[in-house]
């Protein structure tokens, strides 16, 4: 492809999953986290493992653009991208809204796509519409659904690990099925919707020459961020409460991968 | 306040929500130091004195996160514009916050480059700066990395800076050709030493044709030796190479830092060593304060999380005060964990505002040749009048601000503003002060509240495994005390500096800064902290004129006894003034963050109480410093026949027909020798304060001002118990 793709990734903040989650129903009747705006917050790792593919296809494919649309309050996704920015090359249009995990995912598929319809240079053909199979926060699993129905795309990949583009044109997509298969897919090529699992690639390295590089865009899409009505009217929740089990789950970073198998392997023999 | 301080929270309060690269290079030096760094700690790689491959490792994650660029501007392929004494701090508080040696590390090789920077030539700063920074894509090079090499007498310490083992000589030297130097050089205690590819060294001419001292730039390819030399079995940061090397070397004449002249056949170094040192030392000495200042605030997060910890497993369940609290049902705990946090943030605040400083004073700074020489001054004695004039007007704009806004005399003022010299001579006063006071008080001080950390865990504390690798930071911060000067090396410098009426002036002027403040923000302390600095600014001016009880005078410069502990008393009254300075910025910049806007009142009174529960213990020390040194050179009154002091027996008691009852009162209230010479035990006659009444009233006045300071003490204690912490500390243990 000479032309490129152009590549939206929808992605927004989650708290931080080392930090103390404490659901609380708020004073308007919606829950939310106790101390929810104070608590650091992470890129979703869904909408991560979006992105950096996202940048590694344009990286790869010349003439390709990356946008990222996000959906949260705007000075909190302004330190999220004092990090983030620094990993790769894209556009940012912010939405100054809610992240809570307790907003409608069908309000949030209506800001973004309106927001997606009015990126002025965005090349519809060539769109590849990319975000995270679920979310962290908006957990419903639907939103990257929604937004693409209302973009009118119709090919649609969910818990994609990994996208190939061909040489004539078409993309090959790895779906993760049951029973760790995947199931093959190839498509003519955009526009398409790829909700990305885990993806292949790793977390890309700081490199602050890029971080300044984005900032200089970032900055000011941040301080023209338009309010986007999320919210999750007509919505009763009857109860939060963080899963028992989690109570159970033993938090240690940075462990190796070996390390890990082998304890999975000790889990599954005990 | 519900959460640990956030980074919005300590942008605003450190003065860098607006630098987002600041904000950058932040982030990504946390991710080096509680990625790899921490793993490093963690695996143990503190156990070996050796550069492994390991920590090598450490120095690839510095490239990649443009950790070691930070110090390059842009034009030499760096990525921040601008003075770099802030950005040194944050990143070093960074590091430091996990390991104190992999600060070093980072800070060492700035330490390099800032005699190139500060006084090299063009072309040495274009060369060593463009070499520094990692290899663009599409480059084949290697990254020059360098070590400073001293090892020598530093300006202030007062012995002769003239001797020098390191020895420079002409080695060759043909008629229109560069002079070729032999440099021979020991260095002991030398920081990157075990992968510098170019070292910065002070010598010496051992040589007529070379005139004075240099800073000569040794390359490892050069001709000659250029061995690394046995390593430094440190007790201390092992994340930090240290070697003790040897060079013997001979190296073109342009490796002079700065360049040379040839005068009638010799060759006269552009700077001598004593002033590039000068120009480093006067900054350098602040990140190594922000790293020990970073030890102690990393310290709480694992601390609560012990105490909260420690009585589980045994009786009690989720719910209960014993299961949920710990040892925070415990006052003490908490209030001796007020005092470390408090110590860190004021500490903190300090270096950070010392950064700024030097950030702003920078090209001022740079500029001071050229400001003299536009004012007709070149020779020493040229500008030592130069200075002599200039410093009058600086005192009157400095007294002239100090008056209401209204009474001013405008048109003065902005006269006197607009004279950069004034400005300059306004600036360097401050900077006399607060890198040393800086470098002083955060290590020393913070090195005894580390201690306290420690001690907080307990047991636990003194094991391998605490979590936030306490003891290995308490053992550290022995070593910041002494890098780039031991503790006597500032203080010396301090009691030269601090007198100063530029400073003096501008001292003052604080205190009042302080009461106006105190009538806005009661609580913050700064009322109690405007008491203590008049109760210093007392003493200061009194042990001027004073003499001991042998009538010597005790303000000079070998009577360290009277003026470094005024020194260290100096200090904790900067520390607290910059603590409650940056407390009332959060108050006021953070209104306007909507992130803040619900939880900023909890933060600002938490800050406010630390800012109360410092300011108390700061003046519980200048006023214990200043009493001792007040009374304590006065020879206490002894129980001697002709003393004045004394009331005699016989005299007293015949008095007893004329005033009944004084033979009872003159016993209780003064001094009574019996007749048989008896007396009261006690070592002799109370001793009277004639001449100090106005020590006495300040003294008084700051006691009563403590007042509240432990009701701050227990509020503050109340949030460490209810604080929201993570489920897990963010780098291993």
């Amino acid at each position: 492809m000479t032309t490129g793709f152009h590549i939206v990734v929808c992605g927004s903040l989650v708290p931080d999953p080392l930090q103390t989650l404490q659901p609380m129903m708020g004073a308007s009747g919606t829950p939310e986290l106790k101390s929810e705006m104070m608590l650091p917050s992470v890129l979703d790792p869904w909408a991560g493992h979006a992105l950096y593919e996202a940048a590694n296809l344009a990286k790869n494919t010349p003439g390709s653009k990356v946008w990222l649309v996000s959906v949260g309050p705007k000075a909190r996704l302004q330190q999220l991208m004092m990090t983030l920015a620094q990993k790769v090359p894209f556009e940012l249009v912010a939405l100054d809204g809610s992240a809570s995990g307790f907003i409608d995912a069908g309000s949030v598929a209506n800001v973004m796509s309106d927001a997606i319809e009015g990126l002025t240079d965005l090349d519809r053909s060539r769109l590849l519409l990319f975000g995270g199979c679920a979310s962290a926060s908006r957990d419903a699993g639907a939103t990257m659904q929604m937004v693409g129905e209302r973009l009118s795309i119709q090919d649609q990949f969910l818990s994609v690990d990994q996208l190939t583009a061909q040489a004539d044109g078409s993309l090959k997509i790895l779906e993760r099925i049951e029973g760790g298969q995947y199931l093959e897919s190839v498509c003519e090529g955009p526009p398409v919707m790829v909700g990305w699992a885990t993806g292949t690639l790793p977390e890309p390295k700081n490199n602050p020459q890029v971080g300044m590089m984005n900032m200089r865009t970032i900055m000011p899409a941040l301080q023209k961020a338009q309010p986007a009505a999320v919210s999750a009217d007509g919505v009763v929740f009857a109860n939060v409460e963080v899963p028992q089990q989690r109570r159970d789950t033993r938090i240690v970073k940075d462990v190796s991968a070996d390390e890990i198998a082998r304890e999975l392997v000790e889990w599954i023999k005990s | 306040m519900q959460t640990l301080p956030t980074d919005e929270v300590r942008q605003i309060m450190w003065r860098y929500a607006e630098r987002y690269d600041l904000q950058m290079l932040v982030q990504s030096t946390r991710s080096v130091a509680r990625g790899v760094v921490a793993r490093l700690v963690a695996d143990g790689e503190r156990n070996t004195h050796e550069w492994t491959a390991a920590k090598d490792e450490m120095l690839k994650a510095y490239d990649e996160a443009g950790v070691t660029a930070m110090m390059s501007k842009p034009q030499y392929g760096g990525y921040l514009d601008g003075p770099k004494n802030f950005v040194m701090a944050l990143a070093a508080f960074e590091l430091a916050w996990v390991d104190a040696g992999a600060a070093t590390c980072c800070l060492a090789a700035g330490l390099a480059l800032e005699p190139i920077i500060e006084r090299g030539t063009p072309e040495q700063v274009e060369e060593y700066l463009t070499r520094s920074v990692p290899p663009q894509p599409g480059e084949d090079r290697k990254i020059a990395r360098g070590a400073f090499c001293l090892t020598e007498p530093l300006p202030y310490v007062g012995v002769d800076t003239g001797i020098m083992c390191g020895k420079v000589r002409v080695a060759n030297w043909e008629d229109g050709q560069e002079p070729m130097l032999q440099v021979d050089k020991r260095g002991r205690f030398i920081t990157n030493m075990d992968y510098a590819s170019f070292v910065v060294a002070a010598v010496e001419s051992d040589d007529d044709r070379i005139k004075g001292t240099c800073m000569v730039i040794l390359e490892e390819d050069d001709e000659g030796v250029y061995d690394r030399g046995a390593v430094t079995h440190k007790l201390v940061h092992q994340l930090s190479s240290t070697r003790d090397p040897i060079f013997h070397m001979t190296v073109p004449a342009s490796r002079i830092v700065g360049g040379y002249t040839i005068v009638d056949g010799v060759i006269v170094p552009n700077h001598n060593h004593g002033k590039v040192l000068e120009a480093v030392f006067a900054r350098t000495r602040v990140p190594v304060g922000v790293m020990t200042a970073a030890k102690l605030l990393s310290a709480v997060e694992p601390i609560i999380r012990y105490q909260r910890g420690r009585f589980r497993g045994g009786e009690g369940a989720p719910g209960t005060p014993r299961y949920d609290l710990g040892l925070q049902m415990k006052e003490d705990v908490l209030h001796r964990l007020v005092d470390v946090w408090a110590t860190g943030e004021a500490a903190t605040s300090l270096g950070l505002a010392a950064a700024r400083h030097f950030d702003e004073f920078e090209e001022l700074d740079k500029t001071r040749d050229e400001l003299y020489a536009a004012a007709g001054a070149r020779s020493v004695r040229e500008v030592l009048k130069l200075r002599k004039q200039t410093e009058k007007l600086a005192l009157e704009y400095l007294e002239l601000l100090a008056e209401p806004e209204e009474e001013r005399d405008q048109e003065r003022l902005a006269e006197l503003k607009s004279n950069r010299l004034v400005e300059y001579m306004v600036g360097e006063s401050l900077s006399n002060i607060l890198s040393p006071a800086t470098k002083l008080w955060n290590t020393g001080q913070g090195a005894n509240m580390m201690r306290e950390a420690v001690s907080l865990m307990g047991g636990y504390g003194i094991t391998e495994d605490c979590p936030g690798f306490l003891p290995q930071k308490w053992m550290d911060s022995q070593l910041e005390a002494t890098y780039e000067g031991p503790e006597s090396v500032q203080r010396r410098q301090l009691i030269v500096t601090m007198t100063s009426e530029l400073f003096l002036t501008q001292f003052q002027g604080w205190i009042t800064e302080l009461r106006r403040l105190a009538s806005d923000r009661p609580g913050t302390g700064a009322c109690a902290l405007g008491s203590a600095m008049e109760l210093w600014l007392w003493t200061y001016r009194h042990l001027q004129e004073a003499k001991d009880a042998d009538g010597k005078p005790l303000y000079r410069d070998k009577r360290q006894g009277a003026t470094f502990p005024m020194a260290d008393a100096l200090a904790w009254l900067l520390a607290c003034r910059c603590q409650v300075l940056d407390c009332l910025e959060l108050e006021k910049k953070g209104a306007e963050n909507p992130v803040l806007a619900d939880a900023l009142p909890g933060y600002v009174q938490f800050f406010t109480d630390l800012c109360h529960v410092q300011t108390a213990h700061a003046a519980g020390e200048v006023g214990r410093i200043c009493a001792d040194l007040v009374y304590g050179y006065n020879r206490h009154p002894s129980w001697e026949p002709t003393c004045e002091a004394c009331a005699q027996a016989g005299e007293i008691d015949c008095l007893e027909g004329l005033i009944p009852g004084i033979s009872v009162g003159t016993r209780l209230t003064s001094d009574v020798v019996e007749s048989d010479g008896s007396h009261a035990n006690k070592a002799g006659p109370c001793p009277r304060f004639a001449g100090i009444e106005g020590f006495i009233s300040r003294r008084n006045k700051l006691d009563g001002c403590l007042t509240g300071s432990r009701l701050a003490k227990d509020r503050a204690g109340n949030v460490l118990a209810q604080v929201m912490i993570p489920e897990a500390l963010d780098y291993p243990s």
